[in-house]
């Protein structure tokens, strides 16, 4: 739950080529990762402007210091139940890499929870999940201390709706 | 006392370049057979800077290819020499080729001589020269000048100098100069009082005496002359070497052979102590390079205004901070709206240093079309407007390329030959208009062409045998056009080398599109094409009017608004489904419900409730249906794709006071998606009746 | 420390005089043509002026004339930075009442020298 822990994680963890730091938090009981090295910041929700026709998912926009900054809810994202925000809501706001730029977006999740280094032999390929969340979204999953991490594959989280050559130009 | 003359070269370069675009300008306007005397003035005040410039800062080449050129000029403007078309057109291309020369010297890069001297040398002719340039036998004259002042030793000279009674009524002074022959040796002066008149008549303002001068000084006879150099007319002055056998064969040879060539043999002298600083100078001019922004003074004018402002607002603050009571809160708070003002003013302001007037890309244009036309044998007229619409410099450099494409293509492929013209009934000389506007976020250029218009047949053709579209597919016109930005199409029955070989309307098309823009063309057979893009201006400050619908705030671009008025139901009229139209005046304009098109809630959707704001975009009329109208004010317009994509209906969006995000409507574009949705409508209450 | 009137309307030289003028510690006013130059002329009383001849609005050869009009600059040393070295152009600076000229090109060094010719 501590934004600073981006920060410490880089100094006080020991680093290792083969380990990644991943940055975990709660969607509807199921603790998912993140690369922290993506995670610009963590922030509280507030409400978003609405973008008009535009998927349930898509939340709105939000200001970030002058940017434009649209909002993804997570949990909608992925189909899953939609709950009422609360005041342990947070956005975690990402940098997602596309072909040609890179985009910041924020994403709604229950609540931020834990910082894990994630060793390569730790990575194990995901299984068809079935229903629920989509394996392409999935970079793999992780046991660490004897928890179940879903590690996601942040690019891929977008470039099914947000993509920039869908332009809206067309007609 | 040394001086890094390099650090003005910065300067030297743009305002030469600004010379040249002065002297294009004209030049492309000059009527050769009579020519407007104040055009050639400025042509020649253009090259005769440039000279001067280059002269000082050690340019020696453009010195004396300008040399020509402002020869030319001089001739010209004394009525020496009669212009000709042919020559208007040659010193068109002096002007190319002195851009190069500067360009050269700036970057420190080479340059093609045999150009240079050819263009030199047509100079020389027009002149009447033959082609040895002058500047070759000036030089040889001045290692003779050197050398014999190395040979020259101490001489006696005696110097008579007699002023006229008006010297000091040129600020000359007699003693100023003998200071000046002091320093070239030792000076024994005896005055001459004789003509001094009785001091009742005397005048203190003219000079009476007169002086017999003896300087021993190794300098020769040019030297000493050149002290009086500015009285010579002014006074009876002879200067004589008192022992004339020993040396005087030197220095007459050196005077004789100096006399014609004159001053200009100055611009060669001062050679040798540039040189040395030349290679640093390219260096330093060319990381000068374009990173700078020329500004309005008006805009840092206005600048200076709001920090003025700042300042007298904080001071007030932290008066209040000093000796705080409640009692002041209300002053407080005004002082804080003041400040947030302030600071919003200034940043909008900021915003506006980047925003140039389109002028700086149409100005190219002029030249491009007289070129083109004379290669091609046609007679082309350009019109440009709006030429003071202004855009985000980024913008402004990237579409350039586009739209010399676009021109080049309608020169080319639109407008006729002269006598295919004519038999169509058409006059002799095309016109091409360039025609640059705003329109809600956008900026609009128009590119408008009265030639042959798109020939349809012969473009579906192309199309079908591309495999693009099938031979039995039903286009509209505007669809076929539009075909032409399809990669690797075009339709010139000959490549020609005007059009370019290899780029094709697709690569403007993208390129336009990589600015978030779109083009369009419509055109029409035997009239015409008229090519349209719109280019958002993403870094823009739009004055925009505020609504409300439900919780949601909008702004609409107030220069798209026409008008906003009390709904009346009566006025309306619906008809097929939920196509509304009201009546204003003797115009029906739809309603766009804001509401429904976004598909969000409003306080009523009763017409009467709320309000119509009349909004216009590419000619279409809409009444936009909103619940409340709020402030109006200017918004720094944010794009969307940075970070999401483009959105329909909008342009953008814009932080508000209060921190919170609000979008920016595109009328021309709601004007789309609402067509889209009735045209939707409409489809499936037919689909529905066949069912 | 002497005050010297300059006036140029090209940006490039009015900087390179200026600036050269300054490091020799003058004081200077700049003018960027005739017009301006007589206007800045009327409140001042410089120990120089050194002018442009070629210039739009009023030329140096004016802008000297319309100087020696005025009293306090009867006997001002006036200069003129041309780049036409023919004698026509200097009667016609003589004349109007020019006190010198200096032949453009000019580098720092010569325009000192020139400067020092005039001023004590």
């Amino acid at each position: 739950m501590n934004p600073e822990v981006r920060d410490e994680s880089g100094i006080g963890l020991d680093v290792d080529e083969n380990v990644n730091q991943f940055l975990t938090f709660m969607l509807a009981g199921e603790e998912y990762g993140v690369d922290i090295l993506r995670v610009q910041e963590i922030k509280g929700w507030e409400s978003a402007t609405e973008i008009p026709n535009t998927p349930d998912y898509i939340q709105g926009v939000m200001n970030l210091r002058g940017t434009i900054v649209p909002i993804v809810d997570l949990r909608s994202r992925f189909e899953l139940e939609r709950i009422d925000y609360s005041n342990t809501t947070v956005v975690i706001v990402l940098k997602i890499k596309t072909d040609d730029s890179e985009k910041t977006i924020g994403f709604v999740v229950d609540a931020v929870s834990d910082v894990y280094n994630v060793s390569e032999e730790q990575l194990k390929p995901s299984p068809d999940f079935g229903s629920g969340v989509s394996t392409e979204f999935v970079k793999g999953l992780a046991t660490v201390d004897e928890k179940m991490l879903i590690l996601l594959d942040i690019d891929h989280l977008i470039d099914a709706d947000i993509d920039i050559n869908q332009s809206a130009m067309t007609h | 006392m040394t001086i890094d003359i390099s650090q003005f070269h910065g300067v030297f370069f743009e305002e030469s370049f600004e010379g040249l675009e002065v002297m294009e300008s004209e030049l492309l306007e000059l009527d050769a057979s009579n020519p407007d005397t104040e055009s050639i003035n400025n042509i020649f005040r253009a090259a005769h800077s440039i000279k001067g410039g280059s002269g000082s800062f050690g340019f020696n080449d453009i010195t004396n290819f300008t040399h020509v050129l402002e020869t030319l000029l001089d001739e010209v403007r004394s009525d020496k020499h009669k212009l000709n078309q042919d020559e208007v057109n040659l010193l068109l291309s002096t002007v190319d080729c002195l851009r190069e020369m500067l360009t050269a010297a700036r970057d420190g890069t080479d340059i093609d001589q045999a150009q240079v001297k050819s263009i030199h040398d047509e100079l020389e002719r027009a002149l009447g020269n033959d082609s040895v340039t002058e500047a070759e036998a000036e030089e040889d004259n001045v290692v003779d000048d050197n050398d014999s002042e190395a040979i020259a030793s101490a001489l006696e000279w005696h110097v008579h100098f007699a002023p006229h009674l008006h010297l000091f009524q040129t600020g000359n002074d007699p003693l100023r100069m003998f200071r000046e022959l002091e320093e070239l040796g030792t000076l024994t002066s005896a005055a001459n009082l004789s003509k001094l008149p009785p001091f009742n008549k005397y005048d203190a303002e003219e000079c009476y005496l007169s002086w017999d001068l003896v300087l021993v000084t190794e300098a020769n006879e040019e030297q000493i002359k050149e002290v009086f150099e500015w009285v010579e007319d002014d006074c009876e002055l002879s200067i004589e070497q008192a022992n004339q056998q020993e040396a005087s064969n030197v220095v007459n040879v050196v005077a004789d052979k100096a006399a014609p060539i004159s001053e200009d043999a100055d611009a060669s002298k001062v050679e040798p102590i540039v040189d040395k600083k030349k290679a640093a100078d390219k260096k330093a001019g060319a990381n000068n390079e374009s990173t700078s922004i020329r500004v309005n003074i008006s805009k840092v004018d206005a600048l200076i205004n709001m920090v003025g402002e700042l300042v007298i607002t904080q001071s007030m603050l932290s008066q209040f901070g000093e000796e705080f009571d409640i009692k002041n809160i209300e002053k407080l708070n005004e002082g804080l709206k003041q400040l947030e003002r302030n600071t919003r003013e200034l940043q909008e302001n900021v915003m506006q240093i980047r925003m140039l007037p389109i002028s700086f890309s149409f100005n190219r244009f002029p030249r491009l079309v007289h070129d083109l036309s004379n290669k091609l044998g046609k007679k082309i007229e350009l019109k440009l407007s709006g030429e003071a619409t202004e855009l985000d410099k980024t913008v402004m450099e990237k579409i350039g390329d586009p739209l010399v494409h676009l021109v080049r293509n309608s020169i080319d492929h639109g407008i006729e030959m002269p006598d295919e013209r004519l038999a169509a009934g058409k006059p002799e000389t095309g016109t091409l208009n360039l025609n640059a506007y705003h329109e809600g976020g956008n900026i609009v250029i128009e590119i408008v062409d009265d030639g042959a218009g798109l020939n349809r047949d012969r473009i579906f053709q192309k199309a079908v045998d591309r495999g693009l579209i099938k031979a039995d597919e039903d286009l509209s016109d505007d669809k076929v056009n539009e075909l032409i930005f399809s990669a690797g199409f075009s339709t010139a029955e000959q490549v020609s080398d005007v059009s370019g070989r290899g780029v094709g309307m697709d690569v403007v098309k993208r390129n336009i599109h990589d600015l978030g823009g779109v083009v369009e063309v419509k055109s029409e057979a035997g009239k015409g094409s008229t090519f349209t893009i719109r280019l958002p201006l993403t870094l823009a400050i739009l004055d925009g009017q505020l609504i409300r619908v439900g919780t949601q705030t909008y702004i609409i671009p107030l220069i798209s608004i026409i008008e906003s008025l009390q709904t009346n139901i009566e006025n309306t009229k619906s008809i097929t489904g939920d196509v509304e139209l009201y009546r204003l005046r003797d115009d029906y304009i739809p309603v766009v419900r804001l509401h429904s098109i976004f598909n969000i809630a409003c306080d009523s959707a009763k017409l009467n409730d709320g309000l119509l704001v009349v909004a216009e975009a590419e000619g279409q009329k809409i009444g936009l249906f909103v619940d409340d109208l709020l402030a109006q004010q200017q918004v720094v317009i944010k794009s969307l794709e940075t970070n999401y994509k483009k959105v329909e209906g909008m342009s953008g969006a814009t932080i508000l006071g209060d921190g919170t995000v609000a979008m920016i409507l595109d009328i021309s574009s709601l004007i789309r998606l609402y067509r889209e949705q009735a045209e939707y409508k409409t489809s499936s209450a037919m689909n529905n009746q066949a069912a | 420390m002497a005050t010297i009137l300059t006036v140029d309307d090209s940006a490039s030289m009015r900087q390179m005089v200026n600036f050269t003028l300054k490091g020799a510690g003058y004081e200077v006013i700049e003018a960027v043509d005739g017009v301006d130059a007589l206007s800045k002329a009327k409140g001042t009383n410089p120990d120089a002026v050194l002018t442009d001849v070629n210039m739009p609005n009023m030329d140096g050869i004016t802008l000297i004339q319309e100087l020696r009009k005025l009293p306090s600059y009867r006997h001002t040393p006036m200069l003129m930075l041309t780049t036409e070295s023919s004698g026509d152009m200097k009667s016609k600076g003589r004349t109007a009442g020019a006190t010198g000229w200096l032949v453009k090109p000019f580098n720092p060094e010569q325009l000192l020298a020139t400067i020092k010719k005039v001023i004590a």
